[in-house]
């Protein structure tokens, strides 16, 4: 870890102003920052500590029914909230998919957004990276690539978005508030994170000096059929292979509003409009499934070791649909996927 | 923007260790972690990953379990920190969470056992985990490489069960 | 001293450990954690290429930034022993160990290439960025599949490894006319041992040329021989204390590289060093062979054996030839007069491989056991019933009989704890909901070994009584058996006798390894302990008016601080008035254990066990759970059946490793490991393990230790991943043969 200066800050215009300067970061929990520090993998030149903010530790009800979530809840705030566990508990469930209780005590809603990709080039500072050092190469392409994109890369870049919190974020169409130099924005959570493509160092739309102060949840939350599933390498404390995170709204047997999203296969959580527009307004049947599972996979493109990706992802989702249209969620304790 | 910052490398921190309260100087990219074993000598929370990958270094911070290793000491001005050294009561008495370890053998080399107490201490506070299913889950976030998961189980069941009582 | 509760022996009883308080508070004190005024701290820079040298080592910044002492490189290392010899250890292998920091030249990718010792750990890290390397790198190979072809048999055997029988009978032969065959190849992933405590050494630097050096390690005499030998240093000017060891499996039987530098560094800077590993630079060092195998199994109908073939390659380093029993195992389980086992290296640009628990016996019976479990479903005989009838009751490998095997008893008592005879042998017979169950079983055996140890025992007058060995306790439980054994020569208290391990002034002690040192110190501690009852007693006898004047050692009992005439308890002398008379306050005896050179002619041991295990998994996910085990096990004595069955559940939790998650994935490319660290590098996590039941076998085994003892190390692990590889074959038909069973080989 390199030698660095640190700033308090006290309110979020200082924040941004600090944040805007060329080596700046933001520390908040930390979970994700200092390991990257450790790594070298960041070497920033000052911190700004925006963990004294006020105004971004609460999670309010808004006025469109929704709920208001400030960057700096903690990931156990959010997941054990009576009301995201009433109205989000797809939200609930895939945060609680995610790290351990001491990791989700720490981590923050804002940081999570943030959270970088699990490659081990990029956290291998031995090894070129694009993402890391861009126009160094992508040795993960012809290496070792297990836990690698199959949606979405690019020729520069197959790295994967890790967070489980955001595959929830992108089905519930959350919308993340940024305040910055120009003053404040809201992007649509399908917008915040992006693709490789040639500029893989970036990985969110987040301009410099830019702060996340909240995520904004809709009101519609699919209480009643949801669902994460989660397949990954040991029963906790890993990483998503592929994860399906489901929100469905069911009129008897037909399917009214559907999202789905898939953590672990590309560069962001990804969804796909039409495969989700296949669901609408049709009977919930398995041939349905594999259709829009089909669809979703369609462009699909492995790597070798990560080429099971593609058949685990499309089974995955046909589980996932199932499970949230009969309405029994995945449980996050007993791994039994039902 | 320079690797050294200018002014001085450290910063005034003020934090409760173990109930006393403490006025210390840190370096800005000083873990907590690394302050409580090398500056103040509690060397009962352990580095083992030093990346929040293992929860060898897991201490109750503000009542919350949390990694001291991606924790760093100056931004957690103010706080209240419990480490293993804090958890027996006066003359030694060991934790009831720190004798049933002993009594079910809940460890072998030792080293992720500080970790794994404090962990337990907070599962049996938080209240979530009930059944041995859950407890495995809620403890998951701690390695133990000897492979004592078991013993940690019946450890913190008795627990449980002795505080239902 | 009070008196003892209850007349029970301590041996055999379950205790808690005697070091349970130190862990539990945190007292405990491991390597990486002594002190000293003025410690320097010490950070590795690895290298980034597998194969090369270093052009240039760029260290101005590194020096120029604050709190930086010295950056030791190739360059300026200061003068260590010249030849490659000097750097051997007590367990290395055949060839020429790696020296570091010894010239430009880079063997491995990881290699250490430069240290940086500070003032602080956060100043030498950060200072260890700012090192900067140019290599000219050279071709590579780490990929065992490319050198498969220029594989040999070790010119050089490995002291302690027995290398593969001569064929008997003909192997081919048999298997081209047996009526039923199975063949099929098995590879097994890199591992890493992984210990919690990462390598690390403090050096005290005590003045006059005297060190004082806390060094993770499985055996503190192996540390001290090789520093003195690789610094030119007398063994009287390097003591080397190592009370506690926070995990080893295999990782400390050799000097690691950090006992190098620290103690590099701390002589040039004539001050304290302490040098630490990462969790990344755990992955440096040591680890589990790449393995590939082919076993051909030829049988009759009714399952006998007629043809056994087994053949493995493993990977090595460039410089040494590591060696394990990969393809021995089968000899000592069954019966077959046709069996050709071969056993080769191929060379590597890697670190030398090492002992990982329980070295070469999981990855061989990963094998024979997944064939035997082929041969059952292939003749339709039940797995246990088809081990049964190629039973054998002698070690054909060495034409030896064994000294116990109580293997039979193991299966039986196994398959009726589990409720094997409930098993439907159709694989995808059973099934709840979306998940399909499956049952499957292996044997395990692991050598029984013992080795000469010494130990030391001192009964003072008021009734404490202290034993001490070399030895190390690396999560074992040696201070707690040592303990009861010790407290039991004298009906003490288990409070009333203190262990004293880990140093090298204590009596000798070979490394801690390879399941022997129960039976290697606990021998040890026994016969200073009765070499110490022996003066006492003699000493009693003479104590004026003595009751036990006429009575013979073999008549009396040590209990209550006293010793007592065993029919006549109200007949004795206590234990300060025995000494009194002696006109000591103090009795002291050293002795030596050594195996039976006449037993050792004429007999193998061998822990044995039978390992049944219970999988579901998802159908169409892929995903497995490990959901039941049942091991039993036949080890001789227990001494303690608390601590021994957590070595056998810590060793069944590394089987689930082995068989599910554990791999350290090299890029072929870049000759290098990728997921070095917990995170990628899944070893299981309490999520991963459900119920397991341990049951001891009773055995009586008088010849394979003078206390019974077999070891319990290495045996959890042993069957474990093959029982579940075939219980997942028996779950869904399909048989893996690549460990880790990862969700993809399940699906694929």
């Amino acid at each position: 870890m390199n030698r660095f200066s640190y700033v308090r800050a006290t309110d979020v215009a200082q924040a941004a102003r600090e944040a805007g300067a060329p080596a700046a970061k933001i520390i908040a929990g930390g979970t994700n920052l200092v390991d990257l520090m450790k790594y070298d993998v960041e070497r920033p030149g000052r911190l700004v500590d925006i963990t004294r903010l006020p105004g971004l530790r609460a999670i309010e009800d808004a006025a469109d029914g929704g709920l208001r979530i400030g960057a700096l809840v903690t990931n156990t705030e959010v997941a054990y909230d009576r009301r995201v566990e009433a109205r989000y508990p797809l939200l609930s469930s895939t945060i609680l998919a995610g790290a351990t209780p001491q990791l989700r005590n720490s981590a923050t809603t804002g940081g999570n957004l943030l959270q970088r990709t699990r490659c081990y080039y990029f956290y291998d500072v031995g090894t070129p990276c694009n993402k890391r050092e861009p126009g160094t190469g992508c040795p993960a392409i012809p290496g070792v690539n297990r836990i690698h994109a199959v949606l979405g890369a690019s020729e520069h870049c197959i790295a994967t978005h890790p967070s489980d919190m955001c595959v929830a974020m992108a089905a519930l169409e959350a919308v993340v508030r940024v305040s910055g130099p120009g003053g404040e924005r809201a992007i649509p959570f399908a917008e915040f994170h992006r693709l490789p493509g040639d500029a893989p160092e970036r990985d969110t739309n987040l301009g410099r000096g830019e702060v996340v102060t909240a995520v904004e949840l809709p009101a519609r939350g699919f209480p009643a059929h949801y669902t994460y599933l989660k397949l990954r390498d040991r029963h906790s404390y890993a990483f998503a292979l592929v994860s399906v995170a489901v929100g469905m709204e069911m009129d008897g047997g037909r399917i009214g509003e559907a999202r789905f999203a898939l953590g672990g296969v590309a560069h962001k959580p990804w969804r796909d409009p039409e495969a989700e527009a296949m669901l609408r307004g049709q009977a919930a049947s398995r041939d349905l499934f594999e259709r829009a599972a089909e669809r979703t996979l369609r462009g699909a493109k492995g790597y070798g070791h990560n080429t099971f990706k593609i058949e685990l992802a499309r089974r995955a989702i046909v589980r996932a649909l199932e499970q949230a249209a009969a309405g029994t969620p995945q449980s996050q304790v007993d791994k039994r996927i039902r | 923007m320079p690797d050294h910052p200018t002014g001085s490398d450290t910063l005034p921190l003020s934090l409760t260790v173990n109930g006393e309260a403490r006025q210390l100087r840190v370096a800005p990219w000083t873990t907590l972690l690394d302050l409580l074993r090398e500056d103040l000598g509690l060397i009962g929370t352990k580095k083992g990953c030093d990346h929040g990958q293992c929860g060898s270094c897991t201490v109750l911070l503000d009542g919350k379990r949390a990694n001291a290793c991606l924790v760093l000491a100056v931004v957690k001005e103010g706080s209240n920190v419990t480490t293993i050294e804090g958890l027996a009561g006066p003359g030694g008495a060991l934790h009831p969470m720190q004798a049933a370890f002993v009594e079910h053998d809940a460890f072998q080399c030792g080293y992720c056992t500080p970790g794994q107490i404090c962990s337990a201490v907070a599962l049996v506070e938080e209240g979530r985990a009930r059944t041995p299913d859950e407890i495995r889950e809620h403890m998951s976030g701690n390695i133990c490489r000897c492979g004592a998961y078991p013993n940690i189980v019946a450890a913190i069941e008795q627990v449980l069960a002795e505080n239902a009582r | 001293m009070s008196p003892i509760p209850n007349a029970e022996t301590h041996v055999g009883s379950p205790r808690s450990r005697v070091d349970g308080r130190a862990k539990v508070t945190g007292a405990a004190r491991y390597s990486g954690e002594f002190t000293a005024p003025d410690l320097a701290h010490g950070y590795v820079v690895n290298s980034t290429v597998a194969k090369g040298r270093i052009t240039r080592l760029d260290t101005a910044a590194a020096l120029a930034a604050p709190g930086v002492l010295e950056v030791f490189t190739h360059e300026n290392r200061p003068r260590t022993a010249w030849f490659s010899y000097n750097y051997q250890d007590e367990v290395g292998p055949p060839g020429s160990p790696f020296r570091p920091l010894y010239d430009d030249k880079v063997v491995y990718s990881g290699q250490p290439i430069a240290l940086v010792v500070a003032e602080t750990f956060e100043a030498a890290r950060g200072a260890a960025s700012l090192v900067r390397v140019s290599y000219e790198a050279e071709a590579h190979e780490t990929d065992l599949k490319n050198r498969m072809d220029e594989a040999y048999e070790p010119p050089k055997k490995r002291t302690g490894i027995s290398p593969p029988p001569k064929p008997r009978g003909d192997a081919r032969g048999a298997y081209a006319d047996a009526p039923v065959k199975v063949s099929g190849d098995y590879w097994a992933a890199y591992e890493h041992h992984n210990p919690m405590e990462p390598h690390a050494t403090t050096v005290v630097w005590e003045g006059g040329g005297k060190l004082l050096v806390h060094d993770k390690n499985q055996g503190v005499l192996n540390a001290q021989s090789y520093i003195a030998s690789v610094f030119g240093l007398g063994k009287g000017d390097v003591r080397v204390v190592t009370p506690f060891v926070g995990g080893g499996f295999g990782s400390g039987l050799r000097p690691q590289y950090q006992l190098f530098l620290a103690v590099m560094a701390a002589l040039e800077l004539r001050r304290s060093v302490r040098v630490v590993l990462t969790r990344d630079q755990m992955f440096t060092h040591v680890y589990r062979p790449n393995t590939f195998q082919t076993v051909r199994l030829g049988a009759n109908p009714d399952g006998a054996l007629r043809s056994i073939q087994q053949h493995a390659i493993a990977g090595t380093s460039q410089f040494e030839d590591h060696q394990e029993v990969v393809v021995n195992w089968a000899g000592t389980l069954y019966h077959c007069d046709n069996v050709e086992l071969t056993y080769k290296l191929a060379k590597l640009d890697t670190y030398t491989p090492g002992d990982m628990r329980a070295p070469g016996a999981p990855l061989g019976l990963f094998a024979t056991e997944s064939a035997m479990d082929e041969l059952a479903c292939a003749t339709g005989v039940d797995p246990v019933e088809i081990r049964l009838r190629n039973y054998t009751e002698k070690d054909e490998n060495e034409n030896k009989n064994f000294t116990s095997k109580e293997l039979r008893a193991c299966y039986q008592v196994g398959a009726e704890r589990f409720g094997w005879s409930k098993r439907n042998p159709e694989p995808r017979s059973m099934r709840e909901g979306r998940e399909l169950i499956g049952w499957g079983m292996a044997s395990g055996a692991w050598e029984a070994q013992m080795m000469k140890t010494s130990a030391r025992a001192t009964l003072t007058a008021d009734g404490k009584l202290e034993v001490a060995c070399a030895t190390a306790d690396i999560g074992t439980g040696t201070y707690t058996i040592l303990t009861q054994i010790g407290a039991d020569a004298f009906g003490l208290r288990m409070e009333d006798v203190t262990t004293k391990l880990g140093d090298t002034t204590l009596p000798y002690s070979p490394v801690q390894g390879g399941s022997w040192t129960a039976a290697s110190a606990g021998t040890a501690v026994q016969l200073a302990c009765e070499a110490v009852r022996e003066k006492l007693f003699k000493h009693a006898r003479k104590a004026s008016g003595s009751p036990l004047a006429d009575v013979k050692l073999d008549a009396v009992s040590f209990a209550d601080g006293r010793i007592e005439v065993t029919a006549d308890p109200s007949r004795f002398v206590r234990i300060a008035d025995a000494m009194r008379a002696g006109g000591v306050d103090r009795l002291e005896a050293e002795e030596t254990a050594k195996p039976s050179m006449i037993d050792q002619l004429r007999y193998t041991g061998y822990t044995h066990s039978a390992i049944f295990v219970e999988v579901r998994v998802d159908e169409e996910l892929g995903a497995v759970r490990v959901t039941r085990v049942v091991d039993a096990v036949a080890a001789g004595k227990i001494l303690n059946p608390k601590t021994a069955r957590s070595q056998v559940v810590g060793g069944i939790v590394w089987g689930i490793g082995m068989a599910l998650e554990e791999e350290t994935m090299p890029d072929h490319n870049l000759g290098r490991f990728m997921n070095h660290n917990y995170a990628e590098y899944h070893v299981p996590v309490n999520a991963d393990v459900q119920g397991i039941e341990v049951v001891f076998v009773d055995e009586h085994d008088t010849k394979v230790s003078p206390i019974g003892v077999k070891g319990l190390g290495e045996i959890g692990i042993v069957g474990t991943a093959a029982a579940i590889a075939n219980a997942i074959h028996h779950a869904t038909g399909k048989r893996v043969r690549d460990m880790p069973i990862t969700i993809d080989k399940v699906l694929g």
